[in-house]
């Protein structure tokens, strides 16, 4: 593909067939399109074998030349998994099971009924289906970043580009210039999306005027997403990868880089691959390599692949394990905008910020900065997990509040308990608890509250969790993940683990959570990279609104939502208690003494909090505190 | 002129070169900020975090690393505000807390960089912050040296030096985490690698986790035994250096109190290694010359500094030819009192103990070699570093800055200028050249031309051509390995037409050895101390009567009664040694 | 954490070295290629032994040390070998607030080996991961490509029936 032309050309062919997944109606070849989720969460739950499935019944019922099988990326309602969507109805199909294929494929296919009984249940309003966008779960998001997964086979350029794609790089190499680019991009307000928060345009500014001289300057994108609880990054790599090239193209272009470098965890299979196979399409069409759409604009791109260390999500780290070294942050200054990977000017941004690139192009700045809060323009995709409903991937405009993501669009907290807090950002974020449910969700007012977005990740947590236990678990991950070149990230984050694991087993004094805190504060304060920087903020936010959790640990050497097993009591209820022996002789301690059908005890001495007479009494006698 | 910064340190207004760190504009103004891990040029990381200062731009002040940290225009700094000395002491607090504290037996207790800052700091309690604390096995297999990483407080100056000075690489951070240690492939114990045993690491380590293998306790027993002619000689760059060790300026030159120690020590003799140094350059100069008329292999290199050996035979073992064949001035030494000496005292060379005082650690790994025993019995039998011989005579009680200077003994203290300037890079080259010219040239070289000046300098290559008779020889030294390694790297490859190169394995040559006493970073990185050592030594050369080693009687004596002439058979027995070809891998 | 080496002594064919001295080869004069280098092998060998490491080392030119000093930093680097089934759960905090734990010490119990363990026969090891992004089936572990998901420590024992043979 040499010209704007030709681009355009294959967009008309390509539109008429995925538009009939948006706006129906279209002039598909086909009747129908299944798509089927091929992400990382749907392929676990066995979507590949619904595809295998639904190709021999497509033939069996002679439907082959009618309905197109389209693999396509993450839908984002993980929880929901494998999920099929037929179009044009936007028929919502959760949880599909091998055996009800046939059977959906006969009567929705080949007669166009789609099969209640299968379809996901909040898309049933009496007789009336909801499509899938009409869904509490869809209807409040909005989808920018997002804008193609689940949409589009992200193994066909052709689709990418049916759906608009390439028109943004196409627009900036033929009428735009680099200082133009970077202009819209500081106007449209785009933040980092990987956790710092910083002014994306302003990043490029500097990368493109500091050295200006420099012989060779680089585009590299974090795809090491290593927040454990976070994937949306994954899903873009997954469900749209020729997002991700444009993009870079476009910031090589603004920068006047002519090579780039995706970082991509090696834990994403799918996401390399699909993403390798992107990379081959766009040089086929000669949207990678030299002379760009006929312009003097050359870039090309590899990959690299992350090999397991969560501190190579920071920005020279990453740059010096792409170097080939053990991932040690260097000091900055210098930033890597003047010397970044081999000493040269680099930019780094992670995956989401890309994916928001093209579309700020296309549609120009101000729709862009028209959605959001204050300084925090756009949307952001969040990864919400842990005790809520709908598990997935949500997209929302900057500034949702907090209630509104778990409540509407998550489904809310299930079996009825209650929220408690949920952990915004990860290992280096903080814990937003029930008295700020009704938060914004932006960079500003998080910060307001001691916590932070991060890269997205968004952990519910109800009546059950323990907030030391949590504060221990990022420790325990933050404490593994430090790479050691720094004195107060090392040692630092070590010791507080070491408090926390005491107090949560009962041996922690009052004295403790003030040398805790004190901790805290240093390495925040002293560390060399981000990750000790903010390796410290779970600890801290926990003590700011959950202290009187800590101070039941210390003091009454008691866990409030009964979780740390050290300090479990396991109790008979005298009154339930009907004294049938069944746990007494199911303990293997023999701790449970009394006689027949009198009221049992347990002697907490030899107790080892087992929990095996809990499984045992049919009365709910037991219970653990 | 460069552009220049005003900034403000502690309310003092300065001006600064732009480029400077915060730590080097402090330092411009008297203002000492402690650090651990850095060493100028070689390991700026900004690692161990000691040197926190408060710095504002313009945007409140934060706490940045002083050591890296670039000032800029109008910036304001505070190095002592009650925040800095907090979060300094908190981070030593916890480096402490991973720390062994065994500061009572350690070697480098009063000289260690870590306790120091305990002290500055003021630390009231070492164990504040204590929990658990990986426990490591100290590894005993080098020749020369110990590494226990339960006093390593992982600011990888010691890797630095070993990888970019050296260009070795046998130690490196294994590991992460708390975990991290520095270590060797595999665990493997460093004497199993291709270490060199130059040492430098000992000499860069702030604390005890790197030290040289102790023998004082055996040398003092040695000197107490009746039955015993124990031996001492000394390099040329000791004396350049021991007086450190006893809070003298750097660059004393304490040839005569060094001298007045050993014999209060004990020792039977006290001779010089400049001695052997002469002999070396007679015989290698010799071998030179022949190899130069019958076709030898050239270019011909030094084979003084057992580091460079050892580091070309694990490195460069097809060049191996290249080398001398000379036995360095250290094992000369040994091998000429355990048969000449001997000879000449009617002793049994088996009741010598031959010690030797040297700047180097690989040393002791040279004396265990094979082929380097011309009596019989091994040329030397225990090489100690200056440090060792600052610890005896501290041991020993003596009062050295209130010695009096005396001399060595006879005859094997007879040494002329040639050989005293070994101890810096180009001296033997010098050396070499003052022999050389005259023996090619058959005249004497006038006072004005002996010294040879474009080899001097610290500069880690330097090449300079001279036209010796109708000789055009062209030369080339080289000091520090990884500068070696360039050199060696053109040999090999055919592009360079040297006739002779001198190499040293320490930068800067024996006076920055290994083995020399142990300045702290804060030393280190604003001195040259390469250049301040060297100086002692060719002021000296420069007011000595004898300054050519031909000129030497004693070498004279030495052949006329005992070797015949340079490059004799005999000579090649006593004098010379062979090389073997060594793994760099396992 | 610090990594465990392998007892077993190296089996590498000539085959697997003129496979990796290939890739080797074909990344020569690429700064960066020391890791990509030692994904590689470990793919070729299924772990990274000295052996392994020393071809790596001297093919390029630079110090064993650097080789096993990013093989010690990265945790997808392994020095001994792993089972012939991989057994893998994931630690993310979506699974872990799930009851991750639960299944590590049941696998645990049932195979009688630790994380990072490897049974005598070869067939299991065990390992914990970061997460892999399929949190909204948490908690979930991986068997070589399978994934299992929704889980509770009382599936363990039917998973591993699946891999009887």
């Amino acid at each position: 593909m040499k010209t704007y032309e030709e681009l355009k050309a294959i967009r008309e062919r390509a539109e008429k067939e995925v538009a009939l997944r948006t706006h129906g109606g279209a002039s598909s070849r086909y009747e129908r399109h299944v798509l089927v989720c091929g992400g990382t969460g749907c392929t676990s739950s066995g979507s590949m074998k619904i595809i295998a499935e639904l190709e021999k019944q497509l033939a069996a019922f002679d439907l082959t030349d009618k309905v197109q099988i389209v693999k396509t990326g993450c839908f984002g309602l993980c929880a929901k998994g494998p999920i099929m969507i037929v179009y044009p109805e936007g028929s919502f199909y959760s949880m599909v099971k091998v055996e009800e294929i046939a059977k959906i494929v006969e009567e929705h296919l080949k007669n166009g009924n789609p099969v209640k009984e299968f379809l996901y249940e909040e898309t049933l309003h009496g007789d009336h289906i909801k499509a899938l966008d009409e869904t509490n779960f869809y209807a409040k998001q909005h989808r920018v970043a997002l804008r193609n997964c689940g949409v589009i086979n992200p193994e066909c350029i052709e689709e990418y580009i049916g759906r608009g794609g390439y028109e943004a790089l196409a627009k900036v190499v033929s009428s735009m210039t680099p200082e133009e680019v970077i202009q819209t991009v500081l106007d449209s307000g785009l933040r980092g999306r990987g956790g710092g928060g910083f002014p994306t345009g302003m990043k490029w500014k500097l990368a493109r005027n500091l050295v200006p001289d420099a012989d060779i300057k680089y585009v590299c994108c974090n795809a090491d997403e290593g927040d454990p609880g976070a994937f949306m990054d994954r899903s873009i790599l997954e469900g749209d990868p020729h997002v991700l090239i444009e993009a870079m193209a476009i910031a090589a272009f603004a920068i006047g880089a002519s090579q780039g470098y995706v970082y991509v965890r090696a834990e994403y299979p799918i996401a390399v691959q699909r993403l390798r196979v992107a990379i081959d399409q766009a040089r086929e069409n000669g949207l990678l390599g030299k002379n760009i759409f006929d312009s003097d604009f050359s870039f090309d791109m590899d990959l690299r692949l992350g090999a397991g260390a969560f501190v190579c999500g920071e920005e020279t780290a990453l740059m010096t394990s792409i170097e080939g070294n053990r991932g040690e942050p260097r000091p900055r200054p210098p930033f890597p905008a003047e010397k970044g990977l081999y000493q040269k000017p680099t930019i780094l941004n992670n995956v989401e910020t890309y994916a928001n690139i093209p579309q700020i192009i296309v549609n120009g700045a101000e729709w862009y900065a028209a959605m959001g809060k204050d300084n925090s323009k756009g949307t952001k995709v969040f990864a919400l997990g842990g005790k809520v409903t709908n598990t997935g991937l949500v997209e929302v405009p900057m500034g949702t509040t907090l209630r509104e993501i778990i409540e509407e669009i998550g489904g809310g907290i299930p079996n009825g308990k209650k929220f408690k807090a949920a952990q915004a950002g990860g290992p280096s974020g903080g814990c937003i608890p029930a008295e700020h449910y009704d938060v914004n969700v932006d960079y500003d007012s998080l910060a307001k509250i001691g916590c932070m977005i991060g890269s997205g990740g968004l952990i519910v947590m109800d009546e059950d969790n323990c907030m030391v236990d949590i504060a221990k678990f990022f420790l325990e991950f933050t404490m593994d993940e430090s790479c050691g070149k720094c004195s107060p990230c090392r040692i630092g984050t070590k010791r507080m683990y070491e408090i926390l694991d005491k107090i949560t087993k009962g041996q922690g004094t009052l004295e403790d959570i003030d040398k805790l805190e004190e901790l805290c504060n240093h390495v925040k304060a002293n560390s060399l990279c981000g990750l000790g920087q903010t390796a410290p903020n779970p600890v801290l936010s926990t003590l700011r609104f959950f202290r009187d959790e800590y101070i039941a640990h210390v003091v009454e050497k008691r866990c409030p939502a009964g979780v740390c097993k050290d300090l479990l009591q396991y109790t008979i209820l005298e009154d339930k208690c009907k004294g049938c022996t069944a746990c007494a002789r199911k303990c293997p301690a023999s701790a449970i003494s009394g006689t027949v059908k009198q009221p049992h005890t347990i002697d907490p001495a030899k107790c080892i909090k087992c929990g095996a007479c809990i499984d045992t009494c049919k009365f709910g006698a037991i219970i653990k505190k | 002129m460069s552009e220049m910064l005003n900034i403000t340190i502690n309310g003092q207004a300065i001006q600064v070169a732009k480029g400077s760190t915060i730590l080097e504009a402090a330092h411009q103004a008297n203002v000492t900020i402690p650090t651990l891990c850095y060493m100028k040029d070689i390991n700026e990381i900004g690692a161990c975090r000691m040197c926190i200062v408060e710095a504002n731009e313009g945007r409140g002040f934060r706490c940045v690393a002083a050591c890296v940290y670039p000032c800029t225009e109008g910036m304001e700094i505070r190095t002592n505000s009650p925040k800095v000395l907090d979060s300094r002491k908190k981070t030593l607090e916890l480096i402490l807390s991973n720390h062994d504290r065994k500061c009572l037996s350690c070697v480098r207790s009063n000289n260690c960089e870590l306790q120091k800052l305990a002290k500055d700091l003021g630390v009231e309690d070492a164990s504040r912050y204590d929990g658990e604390r990986i426990e490591y096995p100290i590894d005993t297999t080098a020749a020369h040296m110990y590494r226990d990483n339960n006093k390593c407080v992982l600011c990888r100056r010691c890797v630095a030096v070993c990888e970019k000075t050296q260009g070795i690489g046998v130690i490196g951070a294994n590991d992460r985490g708390i975990s991290t240690h520095i270590g060797c492939a595999f665990e493997k114990g460093l004497g199993t690698t291709a270490c060199v045993s130059c040492g430098q690491c000992i000499a860069v380590c702030p604390t005890g986790a790197l030290s040289e293998k102790d023998f004082t306790k055996e040398v003092f027993a040695a000197i107490a035994d009746p039955n015993k002619k124990v031996i001492v000689n000394t390099a040329p760059s000791v004396r350049a250096a021991l007086g450190e060790a006893f809070g003298m300026p750097i660059g004393t030159n304490v040839e005569g109190k060094m001298i007045a120690a050993l014999r209060r020590l004990g020792f039977d003799f006290v001779f010089d290694t400049n001695f052997s140094a002469d002999l070396t350059i007679v015989e290698e100069g010799t071998e030179l010359i022949e190899r130069v008329t019958n076709q030898g292999v050239l270019p011909m290199i030094t084979s003084c500094s057992p580091g460079w050996i050892k580091f070309c035979e694990h490195y460069y073992p097809d060049l191996i030819p290249h080398l001398s064949s000379c036995k360095s001035p250290q094992q000369m030494f040994g091998a000429v009192t355990k048969t000449y000496f001997a000879e000449k005292m009617g002793w049994d060379p088996k009741d010598i103990v031959c010690v030797s005082i040297m700047p180097c650690t690989a040393k002791k790994f040279e004396s265990s070699r094979e082929n380097q025993s011309a009596s019989g019995y091994p040329d030397i039998d225990y090489a100690l570093t200056t440090r060792e011989l600052a610890r005896m005579i501290e041991r020993a009680g003596l009062q050295f800055t209130a010695l009096p200077d005396e001399k060595a003994d006879d005859p094997l203290g007879i040494f002329t200028g040639a050989g005293l300037i070994f101890g810096a890079t180009g001296g033997v080259m010098e050396a070499a050249l003052r022999y050389a010219v005259e023996e090619i040239t058959g005249d004497k070289l006038g006072a004005e031309a002996i010294d040879f000046k474009e080899v001097r300098g610290t500069e880690g290559i330097k090449e300079a051509t001279y036209k010796v008779g109708d000789l055009e020889v062209k030369v080339a030294v080289v000091s520090g390995l990884a500068n070696a390694r360039i050199v060696m790297d053109k040999i090999r490859n055919g592009e360079a037409d040297y006739t002779f190169v001198e190499v040293m394995a320490c930068p800067g040559g024996c006076v920055n050895g290994g083995g020399q006493p142990i300045q702290p970073g804060s030393v280190r990185n604003f001195n040259d101390l390469r250049a301040l050592r060297a100086k002692a030594l060719y002021d000296q050369d420069a007011a000595m009567e004898l300054r050519k080693s031909q000129d030497n009687p004693a070498i004279q004596a030495l052949y006329s009664e005992y070797l015949g002439k340079p490059g004799s058979h005999k000579a090649h027995e006593i004098l010379h040694t062979s090389y073997v070809a060594r793994k760099v891998n396992f | 954490m610090s990594k465990k080496f392998s007892t077993l002594p190296f089996q590498g064919t000539k085959q697997q070295e003129e496979e990796l001295v290939a890739v080797i080869e074909a990344t020569k004069g690429d700064p960066g290629a020391l890791m990509p280098i030692m994904q590689k092998a470990q793919e070729i060998y299924g772990y990274l032994p000295i052996e392994v490491q020393t071809i790596i080392a001297e093919h390029l030119n630079i110090p064993l040390e650097k080789v096993y000093g990013v093989a010690t930093f990265y945790a997808q680097f392994t020095l001994a070998p792993k089972g012939r089934y991989r057994i893998s759960v994931c630690l993310g905090t979506a699974c872990y607030v799930k009851g991750a734990a639960d299944l590590v010490t049941r696998l645990s119990e049932r195979l009688g080996i630790g994380v990072g363990e490897i049974t005598p026969d070869g067939k299991f090891s065990l390992d914990d991961c970061r997460c892999i992004g399929a949190c909204g089936l948490a908690p979930v572990l991986t068997v070589n490509d399978d994934v299992y998901g929704r889980l509770t420590a009382d599936d363990i024992d039917s998973i591993l029936a699946k891999y009887a043979d």
